[in-house]
């Protein structure tokens, strides 16, 4: 098993550095211009804004859904892993019909005469980026709380701690140990944002490097500018998965047997603060979703028959980058939870690393062997692995790491090895953060589009590259109604394996 | 038993028998697809050539020379479909292509004749607005740039039409572009990385007006019945764009890719691009019905060695001009 | 016969030494103050602290080496000693195969010692729906059924009532000298060790000292013991 995680830590820093490698040699070298340093500047600062408002509006909201029981919280909870899985230009369409020009709220500002707000800017990103990223901080600061056996709780009850102590003694350890990788993670997901900074950005000043990079291989074929920009995006990714290495501390709060028991509900203003973020987490979740696939349901009814075999095609690359992304990030989960720690970074750096230079790369290295068209799906099978990989770790790590301190010696004491241990232990103490990696990769797969479009010839088209082809051509109300079937299949996909792993969790 | 023995050898015989010739394409996406011309250019090319079409995706129109130079001369393309003359200059230089030994494409507003890259469709950029909501459309960027209407563009470093727009301001105002893109800073309401994203925020009602084509109404008027959607006429002229096919010199089916390249002048070919494409077709073929209402009075296109060396510097005029 | 040859244990701030042997089937307590190494002592020979030089014997068989499942012995820890998810049954079953994929007869073996260890019909409880005692008996079951000839246990029963320990230990002693295995047993009380041990080992000053006869220890305590003791 240690050596098995060993070597797939190892072919997941090949995989991010070959492409770029390959693109580099290709080159002869690396290149950067005056104008790179402004666009990382941007780059830096929207990614480092956006993951620490995501952060620290997912905490309250966590610690809310963690000690509150109310109608619905269950469905909330797997619905936090909703805007994660949206096409990118869905949820923009979704924000922009709230908080767009003729959007809700500046209809409803300019209706009682006041100034209306404009999305577009820095803030714009920032809100986009925040809507995609907090429901995911949101869910493993969530999984935190969750690994905090109920008999700490218990022992804080009886010695009459306040919420206060019981948030220093618990809580805060708690933080320190899983919010250094969750930073890292939306910080390195923020860094190559491409579509969204554009979109949102309103123009040039938003230039990020992703977009630097599409400048330099598409237009300008100057493939050693782009392997500079990637490398400079990876070592940036790369030096925010360190310093999230060197911040966390382990909390350690040992087993429990557990028990199940309701935490600690505190009332007075604490209730109101609760309500004030699980209100807040439903709107916010619900309303750019709504508002953008509730007009489109109609045209379900009359998609164009092309849409159906892309769908099947969708589903059984997901499911396949599921099944390879789950098996990767549980081995390297519990190789890092027995010591080997720079799996860690193995495991971040995918993050950070630029789709186009990934595809160009892979590309590059292939296609002197084999024709590219006839690998587009193993490739893109490959690919999604790779860039779901991080989030699926950093999902398991901390109960991995539990379970690992908790009964990794009375498993090792009893011979308890291999595939037995795998099923006896690993699988049913995790069940839980194993189904929702298992979800979000699976939805991650059914919307990528990334590098299916480098690779793919006219028979492979998947569903997200069957609605970038609708829209191309026109057909964006088309589009919109097979966004809407996408989103659905994705959901579906993720509800499924999210309640699974919950139920199945021992 | 012994008849699947028979249809077994006989499978096996029927490649041996039958070598059909293929004709790779490269293209970009939206060509190829089932939206777009490809289905019915591959039906029709592939009933007089006994050969076997296959279209290869090269991502969308921009991207499409990339791939072209990241495969070099291994490419197994025969012919290339869909760059545009902002991007012919460094095509040729990449000096993969070989002469198309076709005459000059007849139905183009200005004359477009390069041995190596020949024209198959065309249209003028143009913003697009709701006749309902602006009856009174600016009249030229000096008007637009006046007014407090809210424009969506395409960006000029990852899209097509974005660096159309780009030329066409230089071509209209020379030296005075810079003072034209920050009149017009106030306008944009952003700048979306393709032209479908631009298309999206204005079809929901995000923006008055977005940049596409003169042709782009049609689709509307022919495709969904809508007379809403109009072009606005700009005094300073309408910026061209040509889109070209051309022949790889490697190709192994030389014979194959030339016929192809006339065949993409016939009427069979021309006739599918306006309803798919919503380009105008390069040969002088009938407009279907309601495709067209008026045509701008002035046509702009640099040449292609113009519209390559001016690229860079028009770019950097425009990031200052917008970042500022 | 377990022999421990000129084993050195060290950590940051803590050493122990240990060169000694015991006799197959002893009840051996070990003794002496907090932080002096009793746990790391178990722990070595466990198979989960390699000791820094020093081999460690089980009759001619080196332990260096062995996984800590491989070593020819069962360890009780302080408290995790069942895993919460997995009924008694499977908890205990572990103990003959750690795939728990077994046969009737071993299932048959299964319920007999859960019968003899008084849980007899419990079988398909989870551990959180027990008490204490009957979680410290379980994991004892588990170790019969594992029968190695070395049982080490690490203070499993320190958080049991006086009634409630005295009970375990009498059916530690009673398993021990019906198996003949050889029992290593920390504890902080040495009515414990007077009440089973036959030998004691005290582990004070970086020294995990040669076994010695409990009554006579007791009786003329050396000024370590005494020190603990609060004599």
């Amino acid at each position: 098993m240690a050596k098995l995680a060993v070597a797939i830590g190892l072919f997941a820093l090949i995989l991010v550095t070959a492409p770029l490698v390959a693109v580099a040699y290709r080159a002869g070298g690396l290149g950067l211009s005056a104008a790179d340093w402004s666009a990382l500047r941007f780059t830096l600062w929207q990614a480092l804004l956006s993951a620490i408002l995501s952060v620290l509006l997912a905490i309250p909201v966590a610690k809310a859904l963690s000690r509150r029981h109310f109608f619905g919280r269950s469905t909330l909870i797997t619905l936090l892993g909703a805007p994660f899985l949206l096409p990118v230009i869905v949820a923009v369409m979704g924000l922009l019909a709230l908080f767009g020009r003729s959007g809700v709220l500046n209809t409803a500002l300019s209706a009682l005469g006041l100034p209306t707000l404009s999305i577009y800017g820095l803030q714009g990103v920032l809100i986009a980026h925040v809507f995609l990223n907090f429901p995911l901080a949101t869910r493993m600061i969530l999984q935190g709380w969750q690994a905090i056996p109920a008999e700490r709780f218990r022992l804080a009850e009886s010695l009459s701690f306040t919420p206060r102590e019981i948030h220093r003694h618990l809580e805060r350890p708690m933080l320190i140990e899983v919010l250094p990788g969750t930073f890292a993670t939306i910080f390195a997901m923020c860094l190559t944002s491409f579509a969204v900074a554009l979109i949102l950005g309103g123009g040039p000043r938003a230039t990020t490097l992703e977009l630097a990079i599409y400048q330099a291989v598409r237009f300008e074929f100057d493939l050693a500018h782009a392997a500079g920009l990637a490398l400079l995006q990876v070592l940036v990714g790369g030096l925010a998965a360190l310093v999230a290495w060197i911040a966390a501390r382990q909390a350690g709060f040992g087993a429990g047997l557990d028990r199940r028991l309701p935490l600690p509900a505190p009332t007075g203003w604490r209730l109101w603060l609760d309500s004030t973020a699980i209100l807040f987490a439903t709107l916010f979740l619900l309303g750019p979703m709504l508002a953008v696939l509730l007009p489109a349901i109609s045209g379900l009814l009359d998609l164009p028959s092309q849409v159906w075999p892309a769908l099947a095609r969708s589903l059984a690359v997901a499911l396949g980058s599921t099944l390879l992304t789950c098996v990767t990030a549980l081995v390297l989960a519990l190789g890092a939870a027995r010591g080997q720690r720079w799996l860690d970074i193995a495991a971040t750096l995918p993050l950070a690393t630029s789709g186009l230079v990934l595809g160009t790369g892979l590309f590059v290295l292939l296609q002197p062997l084999i024709p590219p068209a006839s690998l587009a799906l193993p490739v893109t099978l490959l690919v999604n692995t790779l860039l779901a990989l991080p989030f699926a770790y950093r999902l398991l790590l901390p109960e991995a790491r539990a379970l690992e301190t908790d009964y990794g010696r009375l498993a090792d004491s009893l011979g308890l090895h291999g595939l037995a241990r795998l099923r006896l232990l690993s699988l049913p103490r995790l069940a839980r953060p194993l189904g929702f990696s298992a979800g979000l990769t699976a939805a991650l797969s059914m919307g990528d589009l990334g590098v299916i479009a480098l690779f793919a010839s006219e028979s492979q088209a998947t569903l997200p590259l069957v609605i970038q082809r609708l829209s191309g051509a026109y057909k964006q109300d088309v589009a919109a109604a097979a966004s809407v079937l996408l989103v659905a299949s994705s959901f579906a996909l993720f509800w499924l394996f999210d309640r699974k792993g919950r139920n199945a969790q021992a | 038993m012994r008849i699947s023995l028979a249809a077994f050898i006989s499978c096996l015989a029927i490649p041996a028998a039958a070598e059909t010739p293929v004709l790779t394409v490269l293209t970009y996406d939206s060509f190829i697809s089932e939206w777009g011309p490809g289905p019915a250019v591959e039906k029709a090319f592939e009933s007089i050539c006994s050969c076997d079409v296959r279209f290869v995706s090269g991502g969308d129109g921009a991207s499409l020379l990339a791939r072209l130079q990241l495969e070099g001369a291994s490419s197994e393309a025969d012919v290339v479909l869909g760059l545009d003359t902002n991007l012919t200059a460094a095509a040729e230089a990449t000096g993969l292509f070989a002469p198309h030994g076709q005459p000059a494409a007849n139905a183009l507003p200005t004359a477009y004749d390069n041995a190596l890259f020949l024209p198959y469709d065309w249209s003028w950029f143009a913003f697009v607005y709701d006749k309902t909501k602006h009856p009174n459309p600016p009249k030229s960027f000096e008007e637009l740039a006046a007014s407090d209407l809210k424009v969506v563009i395409q960006d000029p470093r990852s899209s097509t039409p974005g660096l159309g727009l780009l030329l066409w301001v230089k071509a209209a105002y020379g030296d005075r572009a810079a003072e034209i893109w920050t009149g017009l800073s106030d306008n944009i309401l952003t700048v979306t990385p393709g032209w479908s994203e631009a298309y999206g925020l204005f079809t929901e009602g995000e923006a008055d007006m977005v940049l596409s084509y003169v042709t782009s109404p049609a689709y509307h008027r022919i495709g969904e019945q809508d007379d809403t959607k109009d072009w606005a006429p700009f005094s300073e002229g309408h910026y061209l764009q040509v889109e070209v096919s051309g022949i790889l010199a490697n190709s192994d089916q030389p014979e194959l890719a030339q016929a192809f390249m006339a065949f993409t002048q016939s009427p069979e070919f021309q006739s599918v691009i306006p309803e798919t494409n919503w380009m105008y077709p390069a040969t002088d073929i009938a407009l279907p019905e309601g495709f067209e209402t008026t045509r701008p009075e002035k046509s702009l296109l640099f040449s292609d060695v113009e519209a390559q060396s001016t690229r860079q510097a028009a770019l950097e005029e425009w990031q200052s001009s917008l970042s500022q | 016969m377990l022999r421990l040859e000129a084993v050195e244990l060290a950590q940051e701030g803590f050493h122990l030494s240990a060169d000694w042997e015991l006799p197959q089937g002893a009840i051996v307590a070990v003794i002496g103050p907090s932080g002096a190494g009793k746990s790391s002592l178990l722990s070595a020979i466990a198979g989960f602290f390699p000791p820094v030089s020093g081999e460690i014997y089980v009759g001619e068989q080196s332990l260096s080496g062995l996984s800590p499942g491989a070593r020819p012995l069962t360890i009780l820890f302080q408290d995790q000693n069942l895993f919460p998810h997995l009924t008694l049954a499977e908890n205990i079953g572990l103990g003959l195969h750690p795939s728990l994929k077994l046969s009737k007869a071993e299932q048959a073996r299964v319920a007999e010692v859960l019968e003899q260890v008084d849980l007899a019909g419990l079988g398909e409880r989870k551990p959180a729906q027990l008490s204490g005692g009957q979680l410290a008996r379980a994991a004892l079951a588990r170790a019969m059924l594992r029968a190695r000839p070395i049982l080490l246990l690490d203070e499993p029963f320190a958080a049991l009532g006086p009634a409630l320990k005295i009970e375990m230990l009498a059916l530690v002693e009673k398993v021990a000298r019906a198996s003949g295995a050889t029992v290593l047993m920390v504890t902080h009380d040495p009515a414990d060790a007077q009440r089973i041990a036959d030998l004691t080992v005290l582990v004070s000053d970086g020294t995990a000292h040669a076994p010695a006869p409990t009554e006579a220890l007791f009786a003329n305590p050396p000024a370590a013991l005494q020190a603990y003791l609060g004599q």
